[in-house]
């Protein structure tokens, strides 16, 4: 065996970013699964609440921030799950690179599968809600900035459940209240949108809820992968 | 200070210690609890404005002011146990969770007992008793974290992680008042400067808050110890422990 030179921080991300995309790409249905679940959940709350213009426009913002939340949640679970099974987890975390940058690069492919093509499907979702016009461009923001937050902080959702059989109803139970807060402020920055005010107090807020996860969801995350690995 | 400490990492001395402390916590709750109570609910002069339904204020205020000190201690023991490895601390957060979730239960029901009088209604979506909210689901997700494994280190240590990262929450409620202008009344007693209420309706309020904290000391203790045993099963101590039980 010759001994090889560590890759360095940057190479190792970017080898880890290419094989998950890789393995989505071979999935496809894995992108298109929690897609279509979210533009399905969508529809039917103008069937629920009946078709009228008005209370639709007024409760489209919290109607597409729910269905992104469910649908994030419903694709969390193949994030670090088949990597379990098939036992590669356990090698990444062998491997002599430091464990938050392996859970970085999983977290944005995650985020480029699932996140990315949430927030392109959404003004199309936005227009069947009779969303007010000035908010397209809050809700753009909102999910752009927001929906990196939902997979930082799912990841050490699924981190600590990875190792439980029946991990699927704990995780929900685990992540949603800590998705409340990105909710709250991304709703409540649509709203604002609609009355023609600013609405940067909230989207401040929502970055710094992103550069705090990022910060910090990753290591927190690769100590419960520890956890869960034994 | 660590000399002084490192004795009780041991788990049968904890045991045991724990077990000299409980009857002086069952004792001090009984006696301020009982002088709290009768203080507050028959002789505290009723409130000018609220009348005799403020009573649960020596209720609730506790209740909710427990609830949270309650996932700061759980917080603090799930960081020690992953920072030094400390069992015990796994073992006094697993003991803290389920006493917690019920004091904010308490704090969440008395607070819409009180609300239906005071706003006319039982529940408004407001800044504190949402995060309020949010705090119950957090312990019961670290309850249900705790329950999922069969294997009480690996337990611990997952519940512990969640509980740190839950911990932000805290300082969301407690500044909730002041961040957002909501229904809900602003702080009453604050730990520096004068409360904003009149001595005889503030120490019979100081009392019952003693009166449950030693509640809880109790509790956890109780809960503490049958944590280590359940934990200890196998080990000599235990056994022996268990046998001159059996003979008296």
């Amino acid at each position: 065996m010759n001994h090889q030179q560590p890759l360095s921080y940057r190479s190792a991300f970017m080898l880890i970013l290419k094989r998950d995309l890789t393995i989505a790409l071979r999935h496809q249905d894995d992108i298109i699964n929690p897609l279509l679940f979210f533009i399905i959940v969508v529809t039917l709350f103008p069937l629920g609440i009946g078709p009228e213009a008005n209370t639709l426009s007024r409760i489209a913002p919290g109607i597409i921030w729910v269905a992104a939340l469910l649908a994030t949640l419903l694709s969390l679970d193949r994030l670090f799950k088949s990597d379990h099974e098939d036992g590669s987890l356990e090698q990444m975390l062998l491997s002599p690179h430091p464990v938050f940058v392996l859970v970085l690069a999983k977290i944005f492919a995650h985020w480029l599968i699932t996140g990315l093509p949430l927030i392109l499907i959404a003004p199309v979702l936005a227009v069947l809600l009779h969303l007010n016009e000035n908010s397209y461009l809050a809700l753009m923001l909102t999910l752009l900035l927001g929906t990196p937050i939902l997979s930082l902080l799912g990841a050490i959702g699924v981190a600590l459940t990875v190792g439980i059989k029946k991990g699927g109803v704990l995780l929900s139970l685990l992540i949603l209240p800590l998705y409340i807060p990105v909710l709250i402020f991304a709703t409540s920055a649509i709203d604002t949108a609609a009355m023609n005010l600013p609405y940067n107090g909230q989207l401040a807020i929502i970055a710094a809820l992103f550069f705090g996860s990022l910060t910090l969801a990753p290591f927190a995350a690769g100590a419960a992968l520890k956890v869960s690995t034994n | 200070m660590w000399k002084w400490l490192h004795p009780y990492a041991n788990p049968e001395k904890s045991y045991h210690f724990t077990g000299k402390l409980l009857p002086w916590f069952n004792y001090l709750a009984l006696i301020f609890l009982t002088t709290g109570l009768i203080w507050a609910l028959l002789f505290a002069p009723p409130d000018y404005q609220q009348g005799e339904s403020f009573r649960i204020f020596y209720l609730h205020v506790p209740a909710s002011m427990l609830s949270m000190g309650i996932y700061l201690g759980m917080a603090i023991a799930a960081l020690s146990s992953l920072v030094w490895q400390l069992k015990l601390a796994d073992a006094s957060a697993a003991a803290l969770a389920p006493v917690g979730a019920v004091f904010t239960a308490i704090a969440l029901f008395t607070g819409a007992a009180w609300g239906k009088p005071m706003w006319g209604t039982w529940w408004v979506w407001d800044a504190r008793i949402t995060s309020e909210l949010i705090l119950l689901f957090l312990y019961l997700g670290v309850i249900a974290l705790h329950n999922a494994f069969e294997d009480k280190n690996l337990a611990g240590k997952a519940a512990g992680i969640l509980a740190l990262v839950g911990a932000i929450n805290l300082p969301i409620i407690h500044y909730s008042v002041e961040w957002w202008n909501t229904l809900h009344q602003g702080a009453t007693v604050s730990k520096f400067g004068k409360p904003a209420m009149a001595a005889e309706m503030y120490w019979p309020f100081l009392i019952c808050f003693l009166g449950f904290s030693f509640l809880v000391a109790a509790i956890v203790s109780i809960r503490f110890r049958t944590e280590i045993l359940a934990r200890n099963s196998v080990r000599p101590w235990v056994k022996t422990l268990v046998l001159t039980k059996e003979d008296k």
